[in-house]
């Protein structure tokens, strides 16, 4: 499969090239554009069918869902169910997640661009080390220390509360954003670091006046991959996190499927408004998200 | 001024000192309320001799290789379709990134109620079809529901890694397949001599976080089955979280814990090291 679909990769450089070819091609496509296009339109059919149901299903009430056709948009369709969910606790969750996420991308960005800086600036042993040892964190998956984890925010008096989470979240946060920040501010140019020094600025006028408007790209990056992570984590407020009051989206997706398990347009309902906010920044910022999620990982 | 202590001190204190503490801890008895007892090699003994620790981790392995043997292949195809330049495949790369933007609890959540064997979507549409085989019991059938979940963890990452094979294909510079077409390099020549070596820092990469990510895949497994039926989808995160927090034995919950950090951790540096993908990160080192 691989191979059909790479052929029209490879002709795009000669069609680059020659802007006649291209619109030969475009006439005639050829049998392996014909076999890519086909594929990718199976796979998004994958992609789209079960979101569409799951959008169709939303709009139903609960007898209609059992008698109707659940693929086509016929036989009485209600905004009912979100209301209903609404009313038992997705704002809550919602307020929840949002606060835990801004918190979360505020204290890691801030943080981490500071410990960035000074790994940059000062090559000393310690800058080294601490290099090492978040290399090291990153590898580490989070499944492997959830168990002292719970018992250290226990021990903290933390347990069941937001604020625990954004400790934890934001902690789990640092290797790759400082990762991320170091490899980006080592390549900001000495000589204007040199000049505000020159100028007797301070390092810390260098931070503000210099490393923070210049970062502004690399932070955009990390607060969408960050926040993406910290929006959508589901272990971390399972283990640490019990009443209602201070569930977040995904965990309160969870409650409510065990509130209402076999009222399905509820629960479809409840899934869609979790996920709007995310589509509305999405459709907003589509071009920014994509460079983003693939940059983070391609460092 | 804003130095490198307060990240590093978020970081020992949450991440650092529960690392340490897996270790510690898989050394004693502990059932979370009274004093932990030492209990020497006692839980990793009883780890070697666990038959259901040991097929925790025969369906993590499966649901590992099946992973990376599954998501790596699509992905590379959809990747270096949406690299392509025209204007529908730009359409197509932003759909199919919309499972990215759904938590792992909402597509757990959909997909139970498309799997459902009564009244769920995929039976209806069997059923309108005239299709008999998409009748399954696709979550209560012991031979099947691990292939299910492995599907679903793909529906769920493939969008992430096609992004990835998409950035890498277009780094590749034109002049490499202008070069090789001059040579009167055919498309299948082109595909494995220029664009998948081109390709192997990403494929380090998405191999990478494909093999850890899935080595301790524990939310869609959690939420659909909770390890069911019978034990054949447990995986160890699943057991190590049920043995913590449900049989409250910490102590032997942390074994199962502190060999995941330790597979984890290995996979992760064999790949870097073995693709010679360090010196990337020596160069950062170099930096530091």
């Amino acid at each position: 499969m691989s191979q059909t679909v790479a052929r029209p990769a490879r002709a795009q450089p000669a069609a680059h090239g020659a802007r006649t070819a291209t619109r030969a091609r475009r006439r005639r496509p050829s049998p392996g554009r014909v076999l890519a296009f086909i594929l990718a339109t199976v796979w998004l059919v994958v992609v789209i069918a079960p979101i569409y149901y799951m959008v169709l299903a939303s709009l139903r009430s609960q007898g209609t869902y059992l008698t109707a056709n659940p693929w086509l948009p016929r036989g009485g369709l209600t905004l009912a169910e979100y209301g209903t969910v609404f009313g038992a606790g997705l704002g809550r969750y919602l307020l929840n997640s949002v606060i835990l996420t801004a918190v979360c991308i505020v204290l890691t960005l801030s943080l981490c661009l500071g410990a960035a800086f000074r790994i940059v600036r000062r090559s000393t042993r310690a800058a080294g080390v601490t290099f090492r040892i978040l290399l090291l964190g990153l590898a580490i998956p989070i499944q492997a220390i959830i168990v002292p984890l719970y018992l250290l925010v226990y021990k903290l008096h933390l347990y069941n509360t937001l604020f625990a989470l954004m400790l934890v979240m934001s902690a789990a946060a640092v290797p790759v954003s400082v990762l991320i920040m170091v490899s980006f501010v080592r390549d900001i140019p000495r000589e204007l670091i040199g000049a505000v020094l020159v100028d007797g600025g301070s390092e810390w006028t260098v931070f503000r006046r210099l490393i923070v408007p210049l970062s502004r790209p690399v932070l955009a990056t990390l607060a969408i991959y960050d926040g993406l992570n910290v929006w959508n984590n589901f272990i971390l407020p399972l283990v640490l996190t019990q009443s209602n009051n201070v569930a977040v989206l995904p965990l309160g997706l969870t409650k409510l499927e065990g509130l209402y398990s076999i009222n399905v347009p509820a629960i479809m309902a409840a899934v869609l408004l979790s996920v709007l906010p995310l589509v509305i920044l999405f459709v907003m910022l589509r071009k920014q998200v994509m460079r983003s999620l693939g940059s983070v990982a391609i460092r | 001024m804003a130095g490198l202590v307060p990240a590093m001190v978020l970081f020992g204190v949450f991440i650092a000192v529960p690392m340490l503490g897996a270790l510690a801890l898989s050394f004693f008895r502990w059932n979370g309320l009274g004093t932990p007892t030492w209990a020497g090699g006692a839980n990793w003994v009883q780890f070697v001799h666990d038959p259901l620790a040991r097929q925790a981790l025969e369906v993590t392995a499966k649901v590992v290789v099946l992973s990376w043997i599954v998501q790596t292949p699509i992905s590379i195809a959809l990747g270096l379709f949406t690299a392509g330049r025209q204007r529908y495949r730009s359409v197509y790369a932003a759909l199919f990134v919309l499972p990215l933007l759904l938590s792992t609890a909402g597509i757990a959540l959909m997909w139970e109620a498309l799997l459902d064997p009564e009244f769920g979507g995929i039976t209806a549409l069997g059923n309108s079809l005239h299709l008999g085989f998409l009748q399954q019991n696709w979550l209560g059938d012991p031979a099947l529901t691990i292939y299910v979940l492995i599907a679903l963890i793909a529906w769920q990452f493939i969008p992430f890694h096609t992004l990835l094979y998409q950035m890498g294909r277009r780094q590749i510079p034109a002049v490499l397949f202008e070069a090789a077409l001059l040579d009167g390099a055919s498309h299948a020549q082109l595909f494995w001599r220029v664009t998948l070596p081109q390709l192997r820092y990403t494929i380090v990469t998405s191999s990478t976080l494909i093999i850890v990510g899935s080595l301790t895949y524990f939310d869609i497994i959690y939420i659909m089955t909770n390890g069911g039926p019978g034990y054949t989808t447990r995986v160890v995160s699943l057991d190590m979280y049920q043995t913590a927090f449900q049989q409250n034995e910490f102590g032997y919950a942390s074994v199962l814990a502190v060999v995941l950090g330790v597979v984890g951790v290995a996979v992760a540096l064999g790949l870097v090291r073995y693709s010679g993908f360090g010196s990337m990160t020596s160069q950062q080192e170099g930096a530091a």
